[in-house]
Formats: C-alpha cells, structure tokens, sequence
C-alpha cells in the first residue's frame, strides 16, 4: 500500500527514510509541534517550495534541461487566483477558475516556448527563457492597473480559510483551531497530493523514457521516440504543477507581487535548492527546500551572532554578516556541483551501499 | 612537366545567394527607417538613433566576448554578467580617485582619468576572468548542464562578493566634464558621451574583424571554431589560446560595464545579471559565436529599444523579445549561425 503510494519509489537508504519522516510529521503537525505565526509561516513555506522544487527537477534533474522560465510559471499561476479573487470577490468558485485559468496560461506559455526553442540546444533553452522570464517579469510590474505594478495584489479570500473564522471554540492542544490552520491544513494536503502525483508521473514509463532522453538524446532518438515531444511535454508538466503551486502561495500569503513570486532571486533560490538537495530525485526537493528555507530563516540569526563575535575582524565580519548568507549558498552550490552532483539524496542513497 | 598545376576551384556564388547571405546587414537600416516612419519627427528620431547606436554599441561591446567565447570552446558564461558590474565597479572607484581630473574643464585631463578606469578595470575583469576560467569553467569543459549551473553559482559569489567590497548601496557619480552636455545638431539634441560611445564601440568592432581576418592569432580563433580538434592535432594548444580569449572577453564586458555605468550614472551590484538578459537576447539573435551576427543583432536591439521606448514605453523589453522570436522564424539558429565542422 505504501509502496503503491510512493509510485514504487522508496527512499531506499535508512536514513533518507528518517529525514524524510521527520519532514513529512513535522509538518504535518507543524500547527501542533510549532506553535507561533512565524513556524506556520515556514511550515506553509516548505510545503508549497517542496512543490515548486519537485516541478523543477522534473525539468533539470529528469529532462535535463535549464529552464530560468520557472518562477514566470509559478507568478502566472499565482497572480491567476489572485486576479480572480480580487476582480470577482472571495469565493470558491473563482478560486477554482482562478488556479484552473493559471495552470492552463502556464500550459499554453511553456507549449509555445518549448516547441520554439527546445529542437536546438539545451544552452538556447536556458538563454531563451532567461530572456523571455525577465521581460515578463517587467511586464507584469508595468501593467499596474490590472496587477498593482510593484506593490502587487492585497484581496480577500474565503471566510473559511482565514483567522476569523473559528472552526472550534476551545483550544486544541493549546492551538486555536481557525480558519488559518484550515488554510495551512489545505496547502499541507494540496502539497502532498501534488508531490505523489509528479512520483508518479517520474516513475511512469514516461518518466522513464525522460531519463533516457536526458542521457542520450540521440539514441532515444534511433530508437523512436519523439524527443521533442518528450521534452516538450515534461516543460508543460512542470510548468503546470509550478502554477498550482504559486496558486497555493497565493491563497496562503493573500497577497501576491512580483518580489514574492517573479524575481530573479526566487529562481536562483529554487536552483540551489533542487542541486544541494540532489538532482534527478524527486526526496532530494523535498530535502532541499526544507533545508534551504529553515537556513534563510534561521540561519541567518547565526550568522547574526557569529558577525557579532568577530566584530574586531574587519574583514571577516562583513563575510559572516547575515546579508551575506547567500555568498556562501552560491560557494556551496559550486562545490555541491563539482563533487556531489547527486546532492544530499545521492549521497545518502551512495553511503548505504 | 605539364604546366597545368591543380588548382582549387572556388565555386563562385551566384549573385542572388550573396544577396541573400548580406541581407541582414539591411536589416539595421531597414529598421532605422521604419523607426523614422513611425516617430514621424526627424529631430527626434535623430536623438533617438543615436541613443540607439550608442546602447548597441555597448552591449555589443558586452557581448562580442561571450559570443567567441561559445564558438571557440562550446562554453556559455552564465556568469558573465559579473564581469560587466566589477568593471563597472572598479571604473567608477578610479575615477572617484581621480575626481580632481574628472572636474577639472580640460579635455585632456577628462580623457585621461576614463582611460585609467577603463585600463583598470579591463585589467582586474581580465584576470578575473582568468580566475574564472580555472577555477570554475576548467573542470566541466564539454557539459553544458553543469556549465550553465556553475557560471550562474559564480554570477551568484561573484555578485556577493562586490556587496561585501564595495557595500550594498548603489553608486553614483557624474561623467567627466567633457562628455557632459549635448551637440545640438539643427533641432535634434545629441548627447556628447553617446557619440563617443558609438566611436569606441564601432573602433573595437572594426579592430576585432580585422584580426579575426588578417592575424595569426584571429586565423587560429577562427580555425578553432570551425574545428578544434584539427587545430589540435597541427600542434596548437587550443586551451591556451581559449585562455586569452576568455580573458580578453572578460575584460571587453569590463570595458563595457565601465562605459554603461558612466552612461548610466549610477551602478549596482546586480546591473551585470540585468544587461544579460539584453545580452543574451542580442546573442541568440546574432548566431551563437558569430561576432558579425552579434554586431548586427546589438544594433537591432540597441535601436528597438530606442523606439519603442519613445513610442509605446510599457512594452520596451517586449519587443526586444518579439524581435527576438521573429528573428528566429526567420532563421532559427540567429542571423549568421556558426558552422561547425563536425
């Protein structure tokens, strides 16, 4: 059953296994284990970045293909329910169309980028996208009257889905049982749901057939599959689940902008995370975006403290000050490149033997 | 002895290819009439070819190093934008230094001081280019994937790396004296430091082509990009001479980040990953490692940007896009794609 569950993709080393269960029940009792605002806030983080990161592997670690184009999706996905709900009032019905209307532009966008540019090479696809995401990321900040520009989109969402609403008089646990832990709940499951169905989609014998394009184009070529199609229909696959996940966001932040789903730094951020996680598995996303994000929200009061003991040392203080976390994510990511390019996971699944 | 040496017959081309072959070459005044159509006003359009020219000219300058760089050796630099901003950054510390001579009303004085920040700054862009090249392009020579991984991680340190030198904020600083101001040509308002750029930029175009054409060194770089392999085997050291020209690339992108940073006045630390987006575009639309396609497509986009902006300011970048996508239905490996012998 749980096999069937995992698409026949177990973690396959012990330890993976315990990472990844103390993953899934800490956030799936996140309201519960982590009380306070700012762990829900992380715990809603990881699930929908776990998303965005399993999405793009499909892409970089099954397709091998680099595509800079992935936060244009996940933006289109979330200014989709974002603009239904704010033009048509907070309801579900425009919450659906909503998220439906953005997964389908993002289908329709990633289709025409893919059939343009992915029949030369891989490098074309990168700089293609490159390009395309940036402009479009000015578009969106410069059509203000339709999506608020740079201060992006405030607007209500369900009742159900919000602190106001009490589910339960009393406190569970100590826990107000309210509608933003019926919202977390939500995002939690949608999540989840979403992560088993691209296990599935990567175990298939489509996903299969992924693999073989992405080490011998050529010969997967000879042997008659279309590997256009294929990688075509991997880009608009995780070009889908990328907008679902930015509509998760958007329910969950109740506000969308292009510095929370558009820019350039959010890509960066989603590409270290699938490399330090591990590329061309589906546990190293979920590995990576936990990881990742835990460091930039917690980390970064360490390095806080630690710029403050070496205050005395010039130079080194200003290494080590919290602003700079990202310099040595970006030292990381080089090395994690060179040496383990199977990431946290590969490691993991390599020490068992 | 028959007199009658072999000779190589060169098929000569019919005229109708060549026509077609040089037809792109009309394409930047195909567009520039267009332009004039569409502003109507010939003292603005004046203003805003020259501005046009002169932002093409920079990025071609930004961008000739990138594109040779691919055609030579099958490498992109994701990173190559980091070199822009430090050129930028050193150029303008430079001239901070030398801000006695940037005030001062002589010429002379004026031109020297930008020719020291720009000297400076090709040299650190150089050498840390060739850091570059060592430590992080070295080991994944032929792996496009990691390739594009690593460079973006070294744009990544590379930016984080100026904010710790050089501090998070901005910087500003006006130009020299002598480039302030405008030439006002009949109605048409000419800014003086956009015909300079322009001069530099069509000086190095012209140096370029001639020694990728007349020299040894151009022969070779030449050779290489047609078939490394070859110019291996008849015992040249092709990773040697890949070296320089990364080098040489990495300090034209400093070149071109001191020029746009004094175009712009103000620099960041992250201006070097926003001009390759434009960099990017001009290279696809050029033919990756073609310098004449480069030259071409900068102009294209340096002019479209310029009339768009003028004309319909939301859909600038847009447009660069549509030039983009237009120029690949035409043709799909951009304007002069580089044949490789393989």
């Amino acid at each position: 059953m749980l096999t069937r569950l995992l698409s026949g993709d177990t973690p396959r080393s012990g330890l993976l296994t315990v990472l990844l269960l103390i993953v899934l029940i800490s956030l799936a009792f996140a309201p519960f284990l982590f009380p306070g605002t700012k762990s829900l806030e992380t715990a809603a983080r990881i699930c929908i970045f776990i998303v965005l990161v399993a999405s793009y592997d499909l892409l970089l670690g099954y397709s091998g293909i680099v595509s800079f184009a992935h936060t244009m999706f996940f933006g289109i996905g979330a200014y989709g329910t974002a603009l239904a709900l704010n033009t048509s009032g907070p309801s579900y019905g425009s919450l659906i169309w909503g998220t439906l209307a953005g997964a389908l532009v993002a289908a329709l966008f990633a289709l025409a980028i893919g059939l343009f540019s992915l029949r030369v090479k891989a490098i074309f696809f990168a700089m293609v996208t490159l390009a395309v995401a940036s402009a479009f990321a000015v578009f969106v900040s410069q059509m203000s009257w339709l999506t608020g520009g740079e201060d992006g989109l405030n607007y209500k969402i369900p009742r159900e889905l919000t602190p106001a609403f009490k589910l339960v008089k009393e406190k569970v646990l100590g826990v107000r049982i309210n509608g933003k832990l019926v919202a977390y709940y939500l995002v939690f499951f949608a999540s989840a749901v979403l992560f088993l169905i691209m296990l599935r989609v990567v175990n298939s014998p489509f996903g299969r057939t992924l693999k073989a394009v992405r080490d011998n184009a050529f010969r997967a070529e000879a042997i008659g599959y279309r590997v256009v199609w294929y990688r075509t229909t991997a880009t608009v696959l995780s070009a889908v689940m990328a907008a679902l996940a930015g509509s998760l966001l958007a329910i969950w932040l109740r506000y969308t902008g292009p510095a929370t789903t558009l820019s350039m730094e959010i890509m960066i951020d989603i590409l270290l995370m699938v490399v330090i996680g591990g590329m061309g598995t589906l546990y190293g996303a979920v590995l990576g975006a936990t990881l990742f994000i835990l460091a930039q929200t917690y980390l970064q009061n360490l390095m806080g403290v630690a710029a403050e003991a070496t205050s005395a040392v010039p130079l080194v203080s200003t290494l080590v000050a919290p602003e700079r976390w990202l310099l040595w994510l970006g030292v990381l990511f080089i090395l994690s490149v060179y040496f383990f390019p199977s990431g946290i996971v590969g490691r993991l699944r390599a020490g068992r033997a | 002895m028959s007199e009658t040496a072999i000779k190589p017959r060169i098929e000569k081309v019919p005229l109708r290819e060549q026509f077609f072959q040089k037809l792109p070459v009309l394409l930047v005044p195909m567009l520039a009439l267009l332009g004039l159509m569409a502003i109507g006003n010939p003292a603005s359009w004046l203003t805003l070819t020259v501005a046009g020219l002169a932002m093409g000219m920079m990025i071609f300058i930004m961008a000739s190093g990138l594109t040779v760089v691919f055609g030579l050796m099958d490498v992109i630099n994701f990173g190559h934008g980091a070199f822009v901003a430090v050129g930028a950054f050193v150029g303008f510390t430079v001239l901070a230094w030398l801000a006695g001579w940037t005030a001062s009303p002589s010429v002379m004085l004026n031109l020297a001081a930008v020719l020291i920040a720009i000297l400076a700054a090709m040299v650190v862009t150089g050498l840390l280019g060739y850091a570059f090249e060592r430590v992080i392009v070295m080991p994944v020579y032929g792996e496009h994937l990691k390739q594009i991984l690593v460079t973006m991680g070294g744009l990544i340190v590379a930016q984080q790396m100026i904010y710790v030198v050089w501090g998070p904020d901005e910087l500003h600083l006006s130009r020299p004296e002598a480039f302030q101001g405008s030439i006002v040509l009949g109605e048409a308002a000419i800014e003086k430091y956009r015909l300079v750029a322009v001069a530099i930029g069509l000086a190095l175009f012209l140096a370029m082509r001639h020694i990728l054409k007349n020299t040894k060194v151009g022969l070779l770089v030449r050779a290489g990009v047609e078939n490394g392999e070859m110019v291996e085997a008849l015992g040249y050291r092709i990773r040697r001479l890949f070296l320089i020209v990364f080098m040489t690339g990495s300090a034209l992108a400093g070149l071109g980040g001191v020029m746009w940073g004094l175009y712009q006045e103000t620099i960041t630390a992250h201006m070097g990953s926003e001009i390759m987006v434009l960099v990017f575009i001009v290279v696809i639309i050029g033919g990756l490692g073609s310098v004449e396609g480069c030259f071409i497509g900068a102009l294209l986009v340096g002019l479209l940007a310029n009339y768009t902006a003028f004309l319909a300011p939301k859909v600038a970048l847009i447009s660069t896009i549509a030039l983009m996508v237009a120029i690949l239905m035409w043709r799909p490996q951009g304007i002069y794609p580089v044949v490789k012998a393989k």
